[in-house]
């Protein structure tokens, strides 16, 4: 699904050389939920970046589902991110004044999905992560929590490769921190591959698969035992 | 992604900032709107100009005197005394080689006073004989006009316009019988003429007209003729009368050379011509002018669309993160631009055609709109838009991303 081969990403400001990623490799298959975790600076942003085609890498390879994302234009990756890659980041980045529905339909609308099925299918995912009776409200008249689950039924829209969490929990209240990692939860036993970066072991945990991250190397990578389980939201 | 998803999205945001958008739609409102007044004004005055020239008489010619040359002395034009009336019965003369007048008028013409012992005002006068009337359109409105009985016996009869009329009896008073005097000398008026329109210069209204033989004797002393006014056969002879009384005119005064003329021969058409020239001059200036603020108004576009770049960076970067390609951010805010100028250009067309509306009704001119000018401003608004809102759309479509998500 992902493969990542001797992935190095060096920033150049003026003459100092910066190394935000050194020489990174591993492997996500379909299916599996990998919690990426490193303290800031550590290099995971840029990762996500990388994974996520919103960068190009300056040395190594990246195949994201069989595809290439080497050497691809502006474009070309804008077209990689939109039917691959769902999106979930930790500021929700809903627009704002614009609808629940609204925000949903924004990768549709690019996708050149007709307005028909932009609706239905909206509709259905914002069910999915339980707001159905917020459907049309704007971003501003809905909580952190409700803004995220905004967020993850855009991500989930286009039924992506892959779901690439950004601290999806960083700016919610813990209650509703647990309610979101329950969708997600949900989603990869349903077969959902996704990846989540955080620097919070306890958000960590939801993962079944962990990889520290740290000075742009990977520290560790192993299986999480004991993943903690939380119950599914109401 | 569909164009009428764009359109929706546009007009969606820019319904969000209705006081900016309200601002950037007034600059060019007020640019278009000054563009289609200034220019409408100009092709009004334009129109009202030659409408009053062609009032003057269509197929009129006029031969007024050269200037006089004394050896190396050149003196100023008209003031050659060469004219004279016999030179206008030649060009008359029905056996004579000009067969394409149908009219001659020999006019003397000065500037008096005129007085009727209580008011008094100055005023062109003009010594004329009867074929006057037809070649330049006069209708008499009270009384009659100088017949040849008075020209032949030299009366003391005047036919005055209806300006003058009312500087020297009041409104409403009729002139016919009453009395005035020129240069000391007691006139009947005999008749008064019906108006001509038009002010200032070249009045029609304002002329006291007098039989040319008192006038040449009488009022002011002199032999000769100040202008001969000819009506051609037709406007398609204007050309051929012009020739032939040059050459007729030339061989009396004894030339041979037509740069040596003592005269010179003019048709309405040159006047209409120059008029129409100087007039097309104003009215590019103030077109000018007011492309001047329609430029300032483009401008004005483009900073709000700048402003409105590095305001939604987050936006424009989220967007591309979801997909959006480098041509849809670039059209989603050409299209707010375009509809910016295109919303202000139909706005300010309709202002500028109401405003010129009203000044030119408040100015009696005729109303003229030209569907050009119409055209133009909507292709010039939208084309603002483009101009000006390329620039920001750009520099909207090359945000990174990344850089673009991690703005505050």
């Amino acid at each position: 699904m992902i493969q990542v081969s001797h992935l190095s990403k060096i920033y150049i400001t003026g003459d100092v050389e910066t190394i935000a990623l050194n020489d990174v490799s591993f492997e996500v298959e379909k299916g599996e939920f990998v919690a990426i975790m490193g303290p800031s600076g550590s290099g995971k942003s840029t990762l996500m970046h990388m994974i996520g085609a919103l960068d190009a890498p300056s040395k190594g390879k990246y195949i994201l589902d069989g595809e290439n994302v080497e050497d691809l234009s502006d474009d070309e990756l804008a077209d990689i991110r939109n039917r691959k890659i769902g999106f979930v980041f930790q500021a929700f980045n809903l627009l704002p004044r614009r609808t629940a529905m609204q925000n949903v339909m924004i990768p549709m609308v690019y996708a050149e999905i007709p307005k028909k099925e932009r609706l239905e299918r909206a509709k259905k995912y914002l069910e999915m992560v339980g707001l159905r009776d917020r459907l049309g409200h704007t971003s501003n008249q809905l909580s952190g929590g409700q803004q995220q689950r905004v967020a993850i039924a855009r991500a989930l829209v286009l039924n992506p490769s892959i779901i690439l969490a950004d601290e999806p929990t960083g700016n919610i209240a813990s209650n509703q921190a647990d309610e979101i990692m329950a969708i997600f939860q949900k989603l990869n036993d349903e077969g959902h591959t996704i990846v989540m970066i955080t620097h919070e072991a306890d958000i960590a945990r939801h993962a079944k698969r962990i990889i520290q991250i740290k000075d742009g190397r990977i520290l560790s990578d192993k299986n999480n035992g004991f993943q903690r389980k939380v119950r599914g939201t109401k | 992604m569909l164009y009428s998803e764009i359109i929706t999205e546009a007009f969606g945001t820019l319904f969000i900032n209705k006081l900016r958008t309200g601002l950037a739609i007034l600059g060019i409102v007020i640019g278009i709107g000054s563009v289609i007044a200034l220019v409408s004004l100009g092709q009004a005055t334009q129109q009202s100009i030659q409408d009053r020239i062609q009032s003057l008489g269509a197929n009129l010619l006029t031969v007024i005197p050269g200037s006089q040359n004394t050896g190396a002395v050149r003196s100023a034009a008209g003031s050659s005394t060469t004219l004279t009336l016999d030179d206008a019965s030649a060009i008359a003369n029905p056996q004579g080689q000009v067969n394409t007048v149908a009219n001659v008028s020999p006019e003397v013409s000065k500037r008096s006073q005129i007085s009727t012992g209580k008011t008094n005002t100055n005023t062109q006068v003009i010594g004329v004989t009867p074929p006057y009337l037809a070649v330049h359109k006069i209708t008499i409105n009270d009384g009659v006009f100088i017949a040849q009985r008075d020209v032949d016996r030299a009366a003391k009869v005047a036919v005055i316009g209806p300006q003058v009329a009312n500087d020297l009896f009041g409104v409403g008073v009729n002139a016919v019988g009453q009395q005035i005097r020129i240069s000391g000398q007691t006139f009947n008026i005999i008749g008064e003429t019906a108006s001509k329109g038009g002010s200032g210069f070249g009045n029609q209204d304002d002329i006291v007209w007098i039989p040319l033989t008192t006038a040449q004797k009488e009022i002011f002393g002199i032999n000769y003729l100040t202008s001969i006014a000819l009506e051609a056969k037709s406007q398609d002879v204007m050309v051929d009368a012009q020739n032939q009384v040059g050459y007729l005119l030339l061989a009396r005064h004894k030339f041979n050379n037509p740069a040596q003329a003592d005269f010179s021969i003019f048709s309405q058409q040159d006047i209409l011509n120059t008029a129409a020239s100087t007039t097309a001059t104003f009215t590019t200036l103030l077109g000018g002018i007011a492309a001047i603020s329609l430029l300032v108004g483009g401008i004005g576009i483009m900073n709000i669309m700048l402003v409105t770049v590095t305001e939604r960076t987050r936006e424009i970067g989220l967007r591309k993160a979801l997909g959006a390609k480098r041509k849809v951010i670039i059209s989603q805010f050409l299209t707010e631009a375009v509809i910016l100028t295109f919303t202000g250009g139909i706005i300010g067309m309709a202002a500028g055609i109401i405003a010129s509306y009203i000044i030119l009704s408040l100015t009696g001119s005729p109303f003229v709109i030209s569907l050009f000018s119409i055209l133009l401003a909507i292709a010039v608004s939208a084309g603002i838009g483009i101009i000006f809102g390329l620039y920001p759309a750009q520099k909207a479509a090359r945000l990174q991303p990344i850089e673009a998500l991690r703005y505050e």
